[in-house]
């Protein structure tokens, strides 16, 4: 009798797990000819990427980075301490590991705002996609990381891919909310001076409602990179190459000072990102 | 022949989901809250039916949750009424299909906005030719007619400045500029100038009206103070609760309020600047031709003990005051009258506003004497009677 009260039926639990991953062997076993299709096709695109980077010198792209800082802040000095950290990872040693981060950050921020600012445009105009998608972002953005890490690894194998998939996942969720955001609270006013000049609907969007939400668009695609920064180095542990991988490494070989040293150059790298990318927020705020 | 351009009949507006539930308790005669209470739904407008005539100013007054902003939407569709009929031009414009609503909206009518509704991403001339823009105007046409606009409003200089540089009159102005651009007939004006500061309000009321007088556009005006409304309206409706209560022009509405609620909003204006001479005016107690004799002038003063009489001519046409004195002093010679017509005080039209006189009322020794355009005597105004206008 105690046990019907203090621990759940047996016979009321099902393992609903075990048929799941079933069902996802079964559907990626019988779509892997698609599956290794996408999956070389975007591989590609990551390394066009990457090649594109380690082809610029290492010089310039620091002068980019110092002059990209100057134009976010105004400011010489801000530009120059851009340079000095970036100059830094690379007496860390670490200057093709974080490349590759790179290659796998912006490949994953692209597909988010592709896909992104237009579903992002969707619930903001239509109330039932709004219905539908809101869950599912919801989802997204609450369930624990590493749980979408294993089907991105059971669909495509361990390596550059499913990091992506999963970093994509993790990384387009703002960028679709702050899009709709901004353009479901444009100022009731101009919104509908839009409408009573007669504007059609397509018209409304394109001349008002976007430009006027750019600033919190613009915040979107901040936090989008931000989050894409930190989910690549989480899916070291799927095969992502770069600065996690490094990370994950000596941690479980308990190098403390190898560990440190590209957790220094992921923050240095957060930072540049942030700022340059805030820099383009701000910019948009003060030209209203 | 009826000039109406556009026209409310029997136009409601109700939120909520049990609609019929509310109609039905509108129609007993529940007010607005005791419905909301019964069946949340609120009674944005009830029965509204009014028209409006080409060429006037057609101002809506009422105080904030009257429901004059729903209205004022209605004309231009921004808000579906849930039941009624809008008007324009005998057409009703909740049939329109989308193409005819956006002509509609594109060249009859446009707006202008309590907050301006500008577009911060747009500088001055583009806010301008907004309109024009989504019409199709090609950009060089556009600006031209845009920079024509612009100068109208007195903004000449400012068409390529962003609109975060501007003042609020000034922003007011690009949203009157941008409503004019398009040429309408109707121009709906939402609160335009209860965001500005009262300096430039009385600035931007002037500019209103005179812009009106060259342009001749029929304007819906809301707004929530009276004095406004009775400066700007050629006919003001008094809203309250969603339901128009009073439709009249702003003289008759002061003279005759439909009910307390109204006047006490009337007592809230400054009535010297509503009310008119006409108002106020007498009949002149001794009237002496000018060509009667000095004798006549002095019996007629005696008999209604007065110490001045009005002379006028044969055709009743104002000439002056004859006073007691010099007519006695007179009488000797055995003299006329129009040899002792003195320039009385400044006649005043009888459509004065009462508060344009009130320095001369103060300072004149005999009535002020009221005439027509033709000079014609139609009474006269006494330093007591304006000063009693005040007091009332």
């Amino acid at each position: 009798m105690n046990d019907y009260i203090f621990e759940f039926p047996k016979t009321w639990q099902f393992d609903i797990g075990t048929s799941i991953d079933d069902s996802v062997k079964l559907f990626s076993r019988n779509h892997q000819a698609v599956l290794n299709g996408i999956k070389s096709n975007v591989i590609e695109v990551i390394q066009g990427i990457d090649w594109v980077l380690t082809h610029i010198p290492w010089i310039i792209l620091i002068l980019i980075i110092v002059y990209l800082g100057y134009k976010a802040s105004k400011k010489i000095a801000v530009g120059l301490s851009y340079g000095v950290m970036l100059f830094l990872v690379g007496t860390f040693g670490l200057w093709n590991h974080m490349l590759e981060t790179l290659s796998l950050v912006i490949a994953a921020v692209f597909i988010s705002l592709v896909i992104g600012f237009p579903v992002g445009i969707l619930i903001a105009m239509s109330k039932r996609a709004n219905r539908i998608i809101r869950p599912i972002l919801d989802l997204m953005q609450t369930m624990p990381t590493f749980v979408y890490l294993v089907p991105a690894v059971v669909l495509f194998s361990v390596g550059t891919m499913p990091a992506l998939l999963a970093t994509t996942i993790y990384a387009i969720v703002p960028m679709i909310r702050m899009t709709s955001h901004g353009i479901v609270h444009v100022d009731k006013e101009v919104y509908e001076a839009a409408l009573a000049f007669g504007s059609t609907k397509m018209q409304t969007l394109i001349k008002v409602q976007i430009p006027q939400a750019v600033s919190t668009i613009m915040t979107g695609v901040n936090q989008t990179i931000m989050m894409a920064m930190s989910m690549v180095v989480t899916s070291a542990i799927i095969g992502a190459q770069g600065l996690g991988l490094e990370i994950l490494v000596a941690t479980n070989r308990v190098e403390m000072g190898k560990a440190l040293l590209p957790g220094i150059s992921i923050v240095i790298i957060a930072i540049i990102l942030d700022r340059l990318t805030q820099g383009l927020v701000n910019k948009n705020e003060v030209s209203e | 022949m009826d000039n109406t351009i556009i026209e409310a009949s029997h136009v409601s507006k109700l939120y909520g989901l049990n609609k019929k539930d509310a109609v039905k308790l509108m129609n007993e005669g529940l007010e607005k809250n005791e419905v909301y209470k019964k069946t949340g739904v609120t009674v944005a407008l009830w029965d509204v039916s009014f028209k409006v005539k080409q060429g006037e100013i057609f101002a809506i007054i009422g105080l904030s949750g009257s429901g004059k902003s729903t209205l004022v939407r209605c004309f231009n569709q921004l808000l579906k009424p849930s039941s009624g009929k809008i008007l324009y031009k005998e057409k009703e414009i909740e049939k329109f299909n989308k193409k005819e609503l956006l002509e509609f909206r594109r060249n009859k009518i446009s707006m202008v906005f309590q907050n301006f509704g500008l577009m911060s991403h747009k500088n001055v001339i583009d806010n301008v030719a907004y309109g024009l823009e989504v019409r199709g105007m090609n950009k060089e046409e556009r600006h031209k007619k845009a920079s024509e606009m612009t100068s109208l409003v007195g903004l000449e200089g400012w068409e390529y400045k962003p609109i975060s540089s501007l003042s609020g009159g000034m922003n007011q102005r690009v949203g009157l500029a941008r409503a004019l651009a398009n040429d309408p007939e109707i121009l709906l004006m939402d609160e335009p100038f209860s965001a500005l500061d009262p300096l430039v309000r009385k600035d931007m009321q002037f500019e209103l009206l005179s812009l009106q007088r060259k342009l001749e556009k029929t304007v819906i005006f809301i707004t929530h103070d009276i004095n406004e409304a009775f400066k700007l309206g050629d006919t003001v409706a008094i809203m309250r609760d969603g339901k128009i209560i009073q439709i009249d022009t702003p003289e008759n509405m002061s003279t005759n309020p439909a009910d307390d609620y109204v006047r006490k909003f009337i007592d809230s204006a400054d009535k010297t600047k509503v009310l008119s001479v006409k108002n106020i005016m007498i009949t002149p107690s001794c009237l002496v031709r000018e060509n009667d004799s000095v004798k006549i002038a002095i019996r007629e003063m005696q008999h209604n003990s007065v110490s001045s009489a009005y002379a006028v001519d044969s055709k009743m046409r104002y000439k002056g005051i004859v006073t007691i004195d010099d007519a006695i002093n007179a009488n000797k010679e055995n003299t006329k009258v129009s040899d002792l017509i003195k320039k009385g005080p400044i006649t005043a039209n009888e459509d004065t506003h009462i508060s344009d006189i009130l320095p001369i009322a103060a300072e004149t020794k005999y009535p002020i004497a009221i005439t027509d355009e033709e000079g014609i005597l139609k009474g006269i105004v006494t330093k007591t009677s304006v000063l009693s206008s005040l007091v009332e």
